[in-house]
């Protein structure tokens, strides 16, 4: 039986959650006009007012938010709410220079948190289960957001943030974890050490709630069938609130969006002109119940699909594909976002030259970074120990720019594929989409 | 006293050894001795060639990247004992020593080591104050 946190909300009518939207527009339009000069000076630019956003039907008027946008705005540029009012911040993994940081009143934390708490519900949550939280914790919102979404739940939250693995299994045996959140390549690895271990007959696992990368139908398999439990996938990016922007329910067909909150718009990327539902283009979120940090159709970069048709679960609310690619060069890898010009950035800065080449890979459902780098003479020594020690370096100031670790090899000088006298930069092997 | 030795970067990988010493085949260029140090990825092979400069030049223009070091070469004795003299007197007056590769010839009985020290000037100084001969780049290739 399908089970919801608010199912008066999530089983709403299309009429009733148009409705909300509508209104929560026009309110959330003329509330940021009212507050932050960045967007009025855009609206104006426009030949805009807030009058003209009256419903979800004038919403395409609106001009577009990109991550440049944001990162201009840093860090309180797009702030609607005096910093008094705010309670948290939370930012997107590393970015060149400028990260985007979000604010939250509590009043977003709160509506952030039920989000979370729906995807909860709909992996089978109650607040008899045990809640086994191994995302990170800390400005990354993976953590945060399905921790408090267990909280509202009642579930018992077991805050275990990311790595430790040895931690992470004794935990799970001992205090018996029933739903495990994390990255599916995360998951995929615990599954394999519980079973390196003879543990598959101690946990008692049930569900898991895994996003913040892309991981395919085979991979989904390979956890359920290792750990024997239900694998939910669920989305959602900092800028928007966080993990819960939307989930998956029982049918894992597609994610719900939580419309009450968010409206979803399809575009191609290219020329901006929104499409109908059902066809493939980028994503574009606006957010209509947030406070502190409401953004107007930010362009998630992602590319996928809207579905409205009836659901088996009974929620009403749209479904979106996982995504099935990005309109821009972002990398996600173990989850954290990666551009390619932050890598070269690190290269420059380390007296490496601008060849490069990223290479992507998952082994054994783990992702892997690779960077080769051309040997130039201003590197180079007769000293191997010199070299190896630059090549630490290297290694530690990616890790200090990306957050995650990066193998680097030094190749030989014009080693490195160039198509047109470009090299070509990333080699993603994966095939996630 | 020092002799420039030639250093090239190579990928640790099967063929590239043979790419690096084609060129030096088919250049004419005459190889004394060479040592290679590696790690899993890659490697430096440094070699004391009869003409570094041009050596390079060649290496560089096929795309590879060289560097000269100046290193010292000493002769000893081709017997137990003589490389202990000298990485004694090194270790004596605190002289690091970076790396060491030696060589023998064919028609006498005294060996050839390369030193890599981190103080070039102190090295040649202690070394003749025990009376371990340096010898010229000119004198290794006429052996």
């Amino acid at each position: 039986m399908e089970h919801y946190f608010q199912p008066e909300i999530e089983r709403a009518s299309r009429d009733q959650i148009r409705a909300w939207q509508d209104e929560r527009l026009a309110k959330t339009v003329r509330h940021v006009y009212d507050h932050v000069p960045y967007y009025r000076t855009r609206m104006q630019e426009k030949g805009l007012t807030p009058e003209d956003i009256q419903s979800v039907d004038d919403l395409h008027k609106l001009p577009f938010l990109t991550k440049d946008d944001l990162r201009e705005a840093y860090p309180y540029g797009l702030l609607a709410k005096p910093l008094s009012d705010c309670v948290r911040i939370q930012s997107t993994s590393g970015t060149t220079g400028r990260r985007v940081v979000a604010f939250y009143t509590q009043h977003d934390i709160d509506l952030w948190d039920e989000c979370c708490a729906r995807a909860i519900v709909a992996a089978g949550g109650t607040r008899d289960d045990v809640v086994h939280v191994c995302y990170g914790y800390g400005l990354f919102t993976g953590g945060p957001g399905l921790n408090g979404g267990s909280h509202k739940v009642g579930s018992l939250t077991l805050p275990m943030s990311s790595g430790n693995t040895e931690r992470q299994i004794q935990f799970m045996c001992d205090l018996g974890s029933t739903i495990l959140c994390c990255t599916p390549s995360y998951a995929a690895y615990l599954a394999e050490s519980i079973h390196e271990r003879g543990l598959q007959d101690k946990i008692k696992l049930k569900a898991g709630i895994f996003g913040a990368e892309a991981w395919t139908e085979e991979m989904r398999a390979d956890i359920q069938n290792k750990l024997g439990i239900k694998a939910y996938d669920i989305y959602g990016l900092t800028e928007i609130s966080g993990p819960g922007v939307s989930f998956e329910c029982s049918e894992q067909t597609g994610m719900h969006i939580n419309e009450d909150h968010f409206i979803a718009e399809i575009i191609n990327p290219q020329t901006g002109e929104v499409l109908p539902d059902g066809e493939k283009g980028e994503l574009v979120f606006t957010s209509i119940t947030k406070e502190a940090f409401p953004l107007l159709r930010y362009r998630t970069r992602d590319i996928c699909v809207l579905n409205r048709k009836p659901c088996s679960c009974g929620r009403t609310h749209v479904k979106m594909s996982k995504p099935m690619g990005r309109s821009d060069d972002m990398l996600i890898i173990k989850g954290v976002n990666v551009f390619p010009s932050q890598i070269e950035a690190v290269l420059l800065q380390q007296g490496y030259p601008a060849n490069y080449q990223i290479l992507v890979s998952r082994e054994n459902n783990s992702d892997r970074l690779e960077v080769q780098v051309e040997m130039v003479p201003e590197m180079f020594s007769d000293s191997v120990s010199e070299i190896a020690q630059r090549e630490k370096e290297l290694i530690n100031a990616l890790k200090a720019m990306l957050g995650i670790y990066a193998k680097v090899t030094l190749v030989e000088p014009k080693t490195i594929a160039r198509s047109e006298g470009k090299a070509v930069r990333v080699i993603d092997t994966r095939n996630l989409y | 006293m020092t002799i420039n030795q030639l250093s090239v970067f190579v990928e640790n990988k099967i063929g590239s050894l043979v790419d690096v010493t084609k060129t030096l085949y088919e250049n004419e260029i005459d190889m004394r001795t060479l040592s290679v140090a590696e790690t899993p990825d890659f490697g430096v092979l440094r070699a004391i060639v009869n003409d570094p400069e041009k050596t390079a030049r060649l290496l560089t223009d096929a795309g590879y990247v060289c560097k000269l070091t100046p290193v010292l070469a000493v002769a000893i004795d081709d017997r137990p004992g003589g490389m202990y003299r000298v990485l004694q007197t090194l270790e004596q007056h605190s002289i690091n020593l970076e790396y060491t590769y030696a060589f023998v010839t064919r028609t006498t009985d005294t060996a050839y080591m390369v030193l890599r020290v981190a103080d070039n000037e102190k090295a040649i100084q202690v070394l003749q104050e025990q009376n371990i001969r340096l010898v010229s780049a000119q004198e290794v290739f006429k052996l």
